[in-house]
């Protein structure tokens, strides 16, 4: 093809080419999501600011040292992801505690709330962290080759992990106009899987958002909620939840009930901490936990 | 228990009482009929009968929060922390289902008679 051609079929089909110019002067042309840069984000999850109880005095403090080991990192992130509880008890106050915290991040901050977060009501949530482009609270983009799309799955207050016919109908819409090897990353707060349902731990109408996921080659889902690093793989798709920045939890079924889990004063933050994610040129992306000490 | 009209008074008074910075300024509970505990992530007694105008204590014994929040919406205690209290007078006769917004698996019920008349 000459090149004069070449350059008329890249117009023709739009942006889905990247240019490049070799060593030797000649132009190749490559799918763009393959030929994106490299890039990182973080996330955090649970810091559930305004808790005070011993199983960790000192909520802010950690959520300040996990903030801080962010800002150090030698490849500065794209951004830092919430996903979810940051606050308690979802009080005004305690929105604000966490904003004065989080509002040190160098890098641009996304969060989607827990469902600590919108006891009672959203409304404070929103007044904290509401986004204009996402007036539910859900909202999808794309940044470096990759889709991303930011669930909320705690607004139905008599389901613990619950998405709604509306969000479903959003998701399939959303991700049946991507292509099926564009990398597709998910954030919830709640798992999309049925982890462990006796303690709450799944999404009761999570299913049609797996089933609108299995068709693509790679999809990372990162979630929070349950204090703990497990990860979960169901064919192309990842699950990967994260350590909290708060307190840790039992493991499922390892103990009568969830919730704080005392651990040695020496030992809290190894159990605590944040979470790199490595975006590679065609590859999925490479999870990397990170404890606070 | 036969119960005074009297206590209609007290009809829609909601009070919530944080849990006691220390033990010289416990919570100031108002006298009620009926307890509920909320433990190990369950509400105890998970079925309470009493007549219009009584008053309820709920009582948070775990660690994890919890609330208190009608199916209807009729009322919500918000988020009460380890040791919260709350206190709601139920002032129509009627079969009142709650649960926790934060372990939805968590539900109880408060049975609402209609008050008795005082003895003449």
């Amino acid at each position: 093809m000459k090149r004069s051609k070449f350059l008329e079929h890249v117009a023709w089909t739009g942006s889905g080419i990247i240019w490049s110019l070799s060593a030797t002067g000649l132009l190749t042309a490559q799918p763009a999501e393959a030929a994106a840069a490299p890039f990182s984000f973080v996330q955090i999850s649970d810091s559930h600011i305004g808790f005070a109880r011993p199983e960790n005095p000192d909520v802010a403090g950690t959520l300040r040292k996990a903030v801080d080991a962010i800002n150090a990192l030698p490849q500065a992130p794209a951004f830092v992801v919430h996903t979810g509880d940051v606050t308690h008890l979802s009080k005004p106050e305690q929105f604000d505690a966490a904003k004065q915290i989080l509002g040190t991040l160098k890098a641009p901050l996304v969060v989607l709330p827990g469902e600590h977060d919108v006891i009672g009501s959203p409304k404070a949530f929103f007044d904290a962290f509401g986004r204009g482009d996402a007036p539910d609270g859900w909202f999808a983009f794309d940044q470096g080759g990759m889709h991303f799309v930011s669930l909320v799955n705690v607004f139905n207050f008599e389901v613990d992990g619950k998405l709604g016919a509306t969000q479903l109908d959003f998701v399939e819409k959303d991700l049946a106009a991507q292509k099926k090897s564009t990398p597709i990353v998910v954030f919830g707060h709640v798992p999309l899987y049925a982890l462990y349902p006796a303690w709450g731990w799944t999404t009761e109408d999570g299913a049609r958002v797996l089933a609108a996921l299995r068709r693509f080659d790679a999809v990372t889902v990162l979630n929070g909620h349950i204090h703990q690093i497990i990860q979960h793989t169901e064919g192309n798709i990842r699950f990967a939840t994260a350590a909290a920045t708060a307190y840790p939890q039992p493991a499922p079924g390892a103990a009568d009930k969830p919730g704080p889990l005392k651990v040695p004063a020496d030992q809290l933050l190894g159990v605590l901490g944040y979470r790199t994610v490595e975006v590679r040129t065609g590859a999925r992306p490479e999870v990397t936990d990170h404890p606070l000490g | 228990m036969k119960k005074l009209l009297t206590g209609a008074v007290l009809a829609g008074l909601m009070l919530v009482v944080a849990p006691a910075s220390n033990a010289a300024d416990p919570p100031k509970l108002l006298p009620a009929v009926v307890t509920v505990h909320m433990r190990d992530f369950k509400y105890d007694p998970t079925s309470a009968k009493i007549h219009a105008g009584d008053r309820v204590t709920f009582v948070n014994d775990d660690a994890e929060p919890h609330t208190v929040t009608a199916s209807d919406k009729s009322f919500d205690s918000e988020g009460l922390d380890t040791g919260g209290t709350w206190q709601h007078v139920f002032t129509k006769p009627g079969t009142y289902t709650y649960f926790c917004e934060l372990h939805p698996y968590m539900k109880a019920v408060v049975i609402v008679e209609p008050a008795v008349a005082p003895a003449a």
